[in-house]
């Protein structure tokens, strides 16, 4: 067998064996700090150190009590569909506005000056000034999310834009495209796959985001979740609550990785 | 006034300086080229040859006279003057049939499927890269790369073809591989060819006139060569022979002793 594949299954259950007894000593510490094997039991079901019955908030995660009371997979759900609506809309403005900026040098002067300002505004500095916009969560979850993700699809498009060889555009002028042959045909092959980097961080921005202004906001999405389980004083389902958020995220991730290298040319062949 | 076909006439280029002074790049360009005639350009590195090049291709405007194709004064780039890059300037997202393709497409949009389909195939064939027309530009060699790029060029029929420094970035042998495809594909479509080069032996072989350009700044041409020398030419033959002796003497001592140019 190979010693590679060795190596990268034993290593990280190596580092497990160091991490849970780090958790346990910090739940032995502090009080209330939920241990793993009650996380374990507030997860899956069964009973936990106190010796009481629990079902786990794993065991049913589709269960809809009422528009309030829903299953964990729902919270997600609709975290993920906030995300997405922010996400789109900063794609649907961002690609364009990168590549105005890319091609012009005066909308880069013009422009440059604000995108380095607003890019390092927290989201949470956006929430109060948007929800008082739009007097709705959803909105301003949506929009919180487009504001602080469109900046490196912005940013990257531009640097895509720009980094499209002298020698390309020469044989754009001397076959005399049009504008916009000479998009469609050079600018874009070569952006493309600064755009999905700039997707991609972007994406991860919008899921770091949607938890921080659900917990705001409230309503429902896991954000909101772990802060109501906060609470509830059920401690264990915090913890559930950010594996989960972390899984997501990196599912997130792993897929956009994927479809960035389909569309990036010089991954091909 | 008679036509000519390519005409340089009093051409300048002057670069802008901070603190309003100039640059001087190349001045006093007066040269004719017939049509269907090989010209090379040679010089030391900086002469402006490569400045010139590009003033006839239409990349970069001449500052001062005027350079006419066929009677008409070239105010831009434009299909009828291919450019053969020195670094072959392929897209690498497209493959070696579809790079050829995109040219053909955009120039001669008339074309049915099937004919642009032909054109593009004889084109591949005629640089013998039929095996390789659905590679990308990163998985073949430097001079399989150059190859498309010359066929590129021709496929859009063009007046005139300028290549700048084509085969420099080559090894010798492949280098010289590539002009035999040149000679070979120059014996059976003619075609007005400028070459750049600081090839001594590439500027005899391939030309019917050496352009010797003087060191810059104001470069200018300093001397011109016949070559006269019969077509098809064979590189071994004339290693011995006294018009391809006599030529290449020229050169040199027109680059090294007249116009020497140290720190190259």
């Amino acid at each position: 067998m190979n010693i590679e594949l060795v190596k990268r299954i034993v290593l990280p259950w190596l580092v497990i064996l160091v991490l849970i007894p780090a958790w346990m000593g910090v739940a032995s510490i502090v009080d209330d700090f939920p241990t793993p094997s009650d996380t374990y039991v507030a997860a899956f079901g069964g009973i936990n150190s106190e010796g009481d019955e629990v079902v786990g908030s794993l065991s049913d995660p589709f269960y809809v009590e009422n528009e309030d009371d829903k299953g964990v997979f729902w919270q997600v759900m609709n975290s993920l569909q906030r995300v997405f609506a922010g996400f789109a809309l900063a794609i649907l403005v961002g690609i364009p506005t990168g590549l105005l900026i890319g091609m012009s040098k005066n909308f880069m002067t013009a422009l440059n000056p604000y995108i380095q300002i607003l890019k390092p505004v927290s989201p949470l500095a956006w929430l109060p000034l948007l929800l008082l916009i739009f007097q709705d969560i959803n909105a301003t979850a949506v929009a919180t999310i487009f504001i602080t993700s469109i900046w490196p699809i912005i940013i990257n498009t531009a640097l895509g834009v720009r980094s499209v060889n002298e020698d390309y555009l020469n044989v754009a002028k001397v076959l005399q495209f049009t504008p916009l042959e000479k998009v469609y045909q050079i600018i874009l092959p070569v952006a493309v796959p600064y755009i999905f980097t700039g997707m991609r961080l972007s994406l991860g921005i919008a899921w770091l985001v949607i938890v921080a202004a659900e917990m705001l906001t409230g309503g429902i999405g896991i954000g909101f979740w772990i802060w109501d389980e906060y609470n509830n004083l059920n401690y264990p389902n915090i913890i559930i609550g950010i594996f989960i958020v972390g899984i997501v995220g990196y599912i997130l991730d792993a897929i956009m990785g994927r479809i960035a290298d389909y569309f990036d040319y010089t991954k091909r062949g | 006034m008679s036509t000519k076909f390519l005409d340089l006439n009093n051409v300048e280029k002057v670069f802008p300086l901070p603190k309003g002074k100039k640059y001087v790049a190349v001045t006093d360009i007066n040269l004719e080229i017939k049509e269907n005639e090989i010209i090379s350009i040679i010089g030391h590195s900086g002469c402006g040859k490569s400045t010139l090049l590009n003033m006839i291709a239409g990349l970069d405007m001449a500052t001062g006279g005027e350079i006419s194709l066929e009677g008409e004064v070239l105010s831009g780039p434009g299909p009828e003057r291919a450019v053969v890059f020195q670094n072959h300037s392929l897209l690498p997202w497209l493959s070696v049939y579809d790079n050829i393709e995109l040219a053909v497409k955009k120039v001669m949009p008339e074309l049915s499927s099937k004919e642009l389909r032909d054109r593009v195939e004889k084109f591949v064939s005629m640089v013998n890269l039929d095996a390789a027309k659905d590679k990308y530009p990163g998985e073949i060699s430097g001079g399989m790369k150059q190859r498309v790029g010359i066929a590129r060029a021709l496929s859009i029929k063009p007046k005139v073809l300028l290549m700048d420094e084509p085969f420099g970035a080559l090894d010798s042998l492949t280098r010289a591989n590539l002009q035999e495809h040149l000679m070979r594909i120059q014996q059976s479509v003619k075609n007005t060819v400028v070459i750049i080069t600081h090839d001594v032996d590439e500027a005899v072989l391939l030309s019917d006139r050496v352009i010797m350009m003087t060191n810059g700044p104001e470069a200018t041409i300093g001397e011109i060569l016949e070559v006269n020398l019969q077509h098809p030419r064979e590189r071994v033959a004339l290693q011995h022979d006294t018009e391809y002796i006599r030529c290449r003497e020229a050169i040199l001592s027109f680059l090294y002793e007249k116009y020497a140019k140290e720190d190259e």
